[in-house]
């Protein structure tokens, strides 16, 4: 406790400059929030006319908006598509990462798989947009599938070497006692290595459901044929459509930002530790 | 000796699918893509080789060539103001502040929010608000200023995160290295440059080198902002392999184009790590 003794003040001048540095963060939101409220008769050219708080409070923008962009079923989609590529993720990575964790000091093979999945976070996306959208039409799987499909492989070695590198400090004594009791490799991964990765599938997750949840281009390219959308998706599509009428406009994209704001104010926690262990590691 | 060729047959079987599929959505697309790079194929219907054609033309096309002048344009400044905002915001949250942790969440909304709907709301802000507030023209419709606006954008997302991985980065030097420092009169800006940033130099090679990539491969942003206007003077190089590509047609050419700009990405990538790894300090 002499810790609390030596502690500085609390300095204001600095606490006082954050908080008024919140505007930066908070303004565009507020901004969002004000106009999806409005009707377009209340909007004029002055500031404040945009940017007072609406007359009266209606929700008419946001039932208006999630019927035009069929808001429900943008979010069932997804849903899907961050929840079956996280389940899928977790389960095939984690494996790899386990395989390729154990081996690659005594292998030559996987040494070569490790750099080899390695190597393909510097291939960007682009490379990969047009070949990959002839060669999932051509497997009929120009759809959410096929979205997942390449969520799993892009996030293969990310995950992987988290995996791997969490390994290290999982003593190789554990699954050797259960070698010892009979246990097949699959046993012993499943009932010891897989939980004992708990806190590594949790930060797997926080990010990859981000960067999944959040993305564009990839089912911009490889779905936008198959007359599903994702929330970002409908979003565009409404743009090009309703791009005028900002007041719903303005209802549709928070409708699309607020199932992840949720997300954030309950996990918060979890989620910067996740992102903090994913960058750092 | 059984015992280990069933173990060593189990994470070959384990291993050999998952191989797979990384081979078929990565490097056979990846390959494909080069492929293609020496044909004019137009994305539909037959076509020829054609050789290095592609790439002797790409270094002579304007619209190529100031696309990735504007990338990287883009890339630096953004990555420059980016860890210079975020290097003194993530000062002011580990200092001892009230509501650190309160206000520690709310600065990190930025990056949870999907960068397209984002880039709406700026587009918005950018057409309608700060011209009746600066009684100007919209940033975005002049060819000037639109891709300052882009750099905002960009910044406004991506400080969230630099933040809180230098907010870790702090978090490693150790109390007693300051204790020391103040015995020899460190304080403010010296205490900055001679104590904390040596010690977190390995979180700013993270970030830049995130930052870098980043964006490098913008796409969301011009997409949400300006669709690469007014007249192609934001076109990210992502953005028009997608656009001409896509829909325009040029399927080979844009796959040339993809492939110099895999070997950029993985240049940098390469002399950022390096350069990073040269300079960090140990404790």
């Amino acid at each position: 406790m002499k810790k609390a003794y030596k502690a500085e003040r609390v300095s204001w001048p600095v606490t006082i400059l954050l908080i008024l540095g919140l505007i930066t963060v908070i303004f565009p939101l507020y901004m969002a929030l004000v106009i999806a409220l409005k009707q377009p008769s209340e909007m004029t050219n002055s500031i404040a006319g945009l940017l007072s708080l609406p007359k009266s409070f209606s929700l008419d923008n946001f039932r208006e908006a999630m019927r035009v962009t069929d808001f429900w079923r943008s979010l069932l989609n997804s849903f899907l598509i961050t929840f079956i590529n996280l389940v899928i993720s977790i389960a095939l990575h984690s494996v790899i990462g386990y395989v390729v964790g154990r081996n690659r000091g005594s292998s030559k093979f996987y040494g070569f798989v490790y750099l080899y999945i390695i190597s393909g976070m510097f291939v960007p996306f682009a490379i990969l947009m047009m070949p990959l959208v002839k060669q999932t039409a051509q497997i009929g799987i120009a759809n959410m599938a096929g979205v997942i499909c390449c969520y799993v492989v892009f996030y293969m070695p990310m995950n992987m070497m988290l995996y791997s590198g969490y390994l290290v400090n999982i003593p190789l004594s554990l699954e050797e006692a259960a070698r010892v009791e009979g246990a097949g490799t699959w046993k012993t991964y499943w009932s010891i290595i897989f939980p004992i990765m708990k806190p590594m599938h949790a930060t797997v997750a926080v990010l990859t459901a981000l960067g999944t949840w959040n993305d564009v281009m990839t089912p911009l390219v490889i779905m936008s044929g198959s007359g599903m959308n994702t929330l970002p998706l409908a979003q565009m599509t409404f743009q090009t459509q309703f791009g005028t009428n900002y007041n719903l406009a303005f209802a549709s994209y928070l409708l699309a930002l607020l199932p992840i704001l949720i997300f954030y104010l309950f996990c918060q926690k979890q989620i910067l530790n996740g992102v903090v262990n994913g960058a750092v590691k | 000796m059984k015992k280990i060729n069933d173990r060593e047959r189990t994470y070959l079987f384990m291993t050999l699918p998952i191989l797979a599929l990384f081979f078929c959505f990565n490097t056979l697309p990846l390959i494909k893509g080069v492929i293609y790079s020496f044909t004019n194929f137009k994305g539909y219907g037959s076509y020829d080789w054609v050789g290095l054609r592609n790439y002797t033309d790409l270094f002579q096309d304007a619209r190529v060539g100031r696309s990735y002048l504007f990338t990287v344009k883009l890339a630096v400044t953004s990555t420059v103001v980016v860890n210079v905002l975020s290097l003194i915001l993530a000062l002011g949250l580990s200092s001892k502040i009230k509501f650190k942790s309160a206000l520690r969440g709310m600065y990190f909304i930025p990056n949870i929010l999907g960068a397209l709907v984002v880039g709406y709301i700026f587009n918005y802000f950018f057409t309608y608000i700060l011209p009746a507030m600066t009684k100007t023209t919209s940033m975005l419709a002049s060819t000037r200023w639109a891709w300052v606006a882009i750099v905002v954008v960009c910044a406004w997302q991506s400080v969230a995160m630099n933040t809180i991985i230098y907010i870790s980065g702090i978090q490693t030097v150790p109390e007693e290295v300051y204790e020391a420092g103040s015995i020899d009169g460190a304080t403010g800006w010296f205490k900055f440059r001679n104590l904390t940033f040596p010690l977190i130099m390995p979180f700013f090679t993270i970030n830049m080198v995130l930052c870098m990539k980043n964006f490098l491969m913008v796409f969301d942003q011009i997409m949400a902002l300006t669709k690469g206007g007014p007249a192609q003077s934001t076109e990210s190089i992502s953005y028009l392999i997608y656009n001409n590509g896509m829909a325009g047609g040029q399927f080979g050419f844009q796959s040339a184009n993809a492939v110099v700009f895999f070997v950029l990405i993985v240049a940098l990538s390469v002399a950022q790590t390096k350069f990073g790894s040269s300079k960090e300090e140990q404790l």
